[in-house]
């Protein structure tokens, strides 16, 4: 066959219009593309978190967890009488990556629901795809807030229940003079900023404020600005690898941790073990669940989970607790969905509609129970605040009275309260998909 | 802005100066001598880490024996891998860059496959983790460890290449590996002992800094560029990448002092943007025609 000039141009011209304008092909309606539910098939899930790469500490344990947590609903009969598939994908710590996956769970495995991310830059790169099918995400660990989609729920304290019992303790125990350290991002900023409200409330001194690269070792110059301003104690929201490094040079460089402790949102079990007990204890950590919570539930967890094949790695912690939560939360708000409009008829939509103020009862949750919001789809939960022991577990000094509630607008209420069916500004005008 | 402080600030960055040095050096030697772009640095630098560990844990070996152990079981790793694949690729410089990032990568995988991906921890003595109070100035006791270390080796290595007759070898096979070689210097035995001796480098770098940081199979990627950046800045030689990471350990603790970390990174990198400008063969350039 000759090409000519003009079967070239055409033929280019349709192949690049085709990849140009992928929207022209692909049918906009969830009923081409979306998940169809058939009674008797399994029920498929996305489990996107990263296999492989920086983020692959706490990705690999929310995967093994939710692994867990599946099983364990399967054994006790599915959900709707149906076992649950989790399909899991690696996303290589890869922005890019994390979407790509995103469309490829939606449009080819036709999950019903995603569980992924464990960092906000990640969850904020898959979401524009999951509103854009009106798909549905749970985001099972903690973040800053000032989102509102309707595409979302999340089982993790967010930034305005965090802090809120932390640093009245903290200033109470030891002085009202305190140093902020984070890493530079966006959840440690806006983190601060709620900090910051609490620590004017109860009179303290914010005496310094710094923000170290993701992923630096290097705290020398930091540490050295902590010793000339003489904090009382420190405000740690530094993440993941840095955070163990900031631990071991805090301790190192000389600091005594009963003159000038840590209170950390992040420093759990994995960390101390990370950086070895002798230099996390005597810290503080603000979380919803530790590893030793007394209670029945949480000691089947933790046995149940350590026992069965998924628990290698040889603690529990906050973020996998939040993370089971969710496989939970998904469990009753798709039943419940399934009451009101039928097993077949059940989409992604459906069930966050009806998954505003469901609840795990303390039967199900090892932290206790909690439900979720509502408005924002967030959750109700009890903050609590631990110490590190000399053997790396944390041991719970104050257990909020009562349950937090969440807030994801706290700090901005010019931007208006996140409802149901999206931003209410002040002026009464509502925004949907707020990211 | 105190005396003590800004004291503080200048021995902090000899400190910091030491750790991009010694995460440097190896990369120094292989490139300087071989002229291979080695991207399976950061690897090197975490099997250093790794075999630390591995002493400790199952062995038993005490701390200060695992960093000479580490220099030895890295160097064999070296080695290996210049026989079995380096040493093919000398004349293709573009080849060893993908091959040694290949190389990076099962490494990387490799070590994830076997002691799985979660932090592993190195265990130190008591009396590293304190620290050393002058009254007015502060330093880490396990910072000035490192410190002595790196000055060790560089001595060390300048012993080796300006005093010894191995070091004579290597700076003729740098000069110009075919007249070496026709005055019957084995030229592929120099470049398989200088691949050895900076992969034993970068394995004590990382049995230092699986204690200042964190013992992970990702944990060399951090330190790699900025000891690309020394040994590019310095222009290749032992000297150049000295003052290349004193300058810059010293401008990262004085910028970080005066504003803020990130914004010191911020700098220290424009300056050497800047500085490779125009001065594009870095910091002291060898005067003798090689390759």
């Amino acid at each position: 066959m000759k090409i000519t000039r003009r079967k070239l141009l055409t033929t280019t011209l349709a192949a690049s219009a085709a990849v140009g304008m992928p929207h022209v092909w692909i049918p906009g309606s969830r009923d081409a593309w979306g998940a169809t539910l058939k009674k008797g098939e399994p029920l498929k899930v996305g489990v996107l978190f990263s296999l492989t790469g920086a983020l692959a500490v706490p990705e690999e344990d929310s995967t093994l967890v939710l692994q867990y947590a599946f099983d364990e609903i399967n054994k006790a009969g599915g959900i709707g009488g149906v076992p649950v598939e989790p399909v899991i994908v690696d996303a290589k710590s890869d922005f890019s990556v994390y979407s790509e996956k995103t469309k490829e769970l939606i449009l080819r495995e036709k999950v019903i629901a995603l569980f992924a991310c464990y960092t906000s830059a990640s969850r904020k790169a898959i979401l524009p795809t999951i509103m854009q099918r009106d798909h549905l995400l749970y985001y099972p660990t903690c973040y800053e807030g000032a989102e509102c989609t309707q595409n979302a729920i999340c089982t993790g304290p967010i930034a305005n229940q965090h802090s809120k019992d932390l640093i009245p303790y903290m200033v109470e125990n030891f002085g009202k003079r305190v140093f902020f350290v984070g890493s530079n991002y966006v959840w440690p900023k806006e983190s601060n900023k709620n900090a910051k409200i609490w620590l004017e409330q109860v009179g303290g001194e914010l005496v310094g404020e710094e923000y170290i690269p993701l992923g630096s070792s290097e705290f020398g110059p930091v540490l050295n600005k902590i010793r000339d301003a003489k904090p009382n104690f420190i405000f740690s929201t530094v993440v993941g690898a840095s955070d163990v490094a900031f631990h071991k040079q805090f301790k190192q460089e000389g600091f005594k941790v009963d003159q000038m402790p840590i209170a950390s949102l992040t420093t759990g079990e994995i960390e101390t073990r990370a950086m070895g007990a002798e230099f996390g204890a005597g810290h503080f950590l603000s979380a919803p669940y530790v590893q030793t919570l007394d209670n029945p539930t949480n000691h089947k967890f933790v046995d149940g989970f350590l026992k069965s094949k998924y628990g290698k790695n040889g603690v529990t912690h906050y973020n996998m607790e939040e993370t089971y939560l969710s496989a939970y939360v998904f469990k009753a708000g798709f039943e419940k969905a399934a009451a009101a409009v039928g097993f077949e008829n059940v989409t992604p939509r459906a069930i966050r509609d009806h998954s505003g103020g469901v609840r795990i009862g303390d039967d199900i949750s090892p932290e206790g129970e909690v439900w979720i919001d509502e408005n924002n789809f967030n959750t109700w939960l009890k903050p609590k605040i631990a110490q590190c022991q000399g053997d790396g577990t944390f041991k719970v000094l104050k257990s909020a009275d009562t349950h937090v509630a969440p807030d994801p607008f706290s700090i901005y209420p010019e931007s208006g309260v996140c409802t149901k069916d999206g931003l209410k500004a002040p002026d009464g005008k509502i925004r949907k998909g707020v990211i | 802005m105190d005396f003590g402080s800004v004291l503080n600030a200048l021995i902090l960055g000899v400190s910091i100066a030491s750790i991009w040095l010694i995460a440097a050096l190896g990369l120094t030697i292989i490139y300087g001598a071989a002229g291979v772009i080695n991207m399976a640095h950061g690897a090197l630098i975490m099997l250093g880490a790794y075999s630390s560990y591995m002493l400790q844990h199952y062995i038993g070996v005490p701390y200060l024996l695992c960093i000479p152990a580490s220099f030895v079981i890295v160097a064999i790793i070296g080695l290996v891998l210049e026989r079995g694949l380096i040493q093919y690729l000398y004349d293709r410089p573009l080849d060893t860059l993908l091959a040694t990032y290949g190389v990076s990568l099962v490494l990387v995988q490799g070590v994830r496959l076997i002691f799985g991906s979660d932090p592993k921890y190195l265990a130190v003595p008591e009396i590293f983790s304190s620290n050393i109070s002058l009254g007015f100035a502060n330093i880490s006791t396990f910072r000035v460890v490192v410190i002595a270390v790196t000055a060790l080796l560089v001595l060390a290595l300048w012993i080796l290449f300006y005093k010894t007759r191995f070091g004579i070898q290597v700076r003729a096979v740098m000069q110009n590996k075919e007249m070496a070689a026709s005055f019957g210097i084995n030229s592929s035995r120099i470049y398989m002992m200088t691949f050895a001796l900076g992969a034993g480098l970068a394995g004590v770098a990382g049995s230092l800094f699986g204690v200042l940081n964190i013992v992970l199979p990702t944990m060399g990627d951090s330190y790699v560029v900025q000891a690309f950046l020394m040994v590019v800045a310095g222009g290749g030689t032992l000297a150049g990448t000295v003052i290349a990471s004193g300058f810059t350990g010293e401008l990262q603790s004085v910028f970080a002092f005066i504003t803020n970390d990130t914004f010191a990174r911020f700098v220290i990198f424009l300056l050497i943007v800047v500085f490779l400008r125009f001065r594009p063969q870095g910091l002291f350039a060898k005067g003798g025609v090689r390759r």
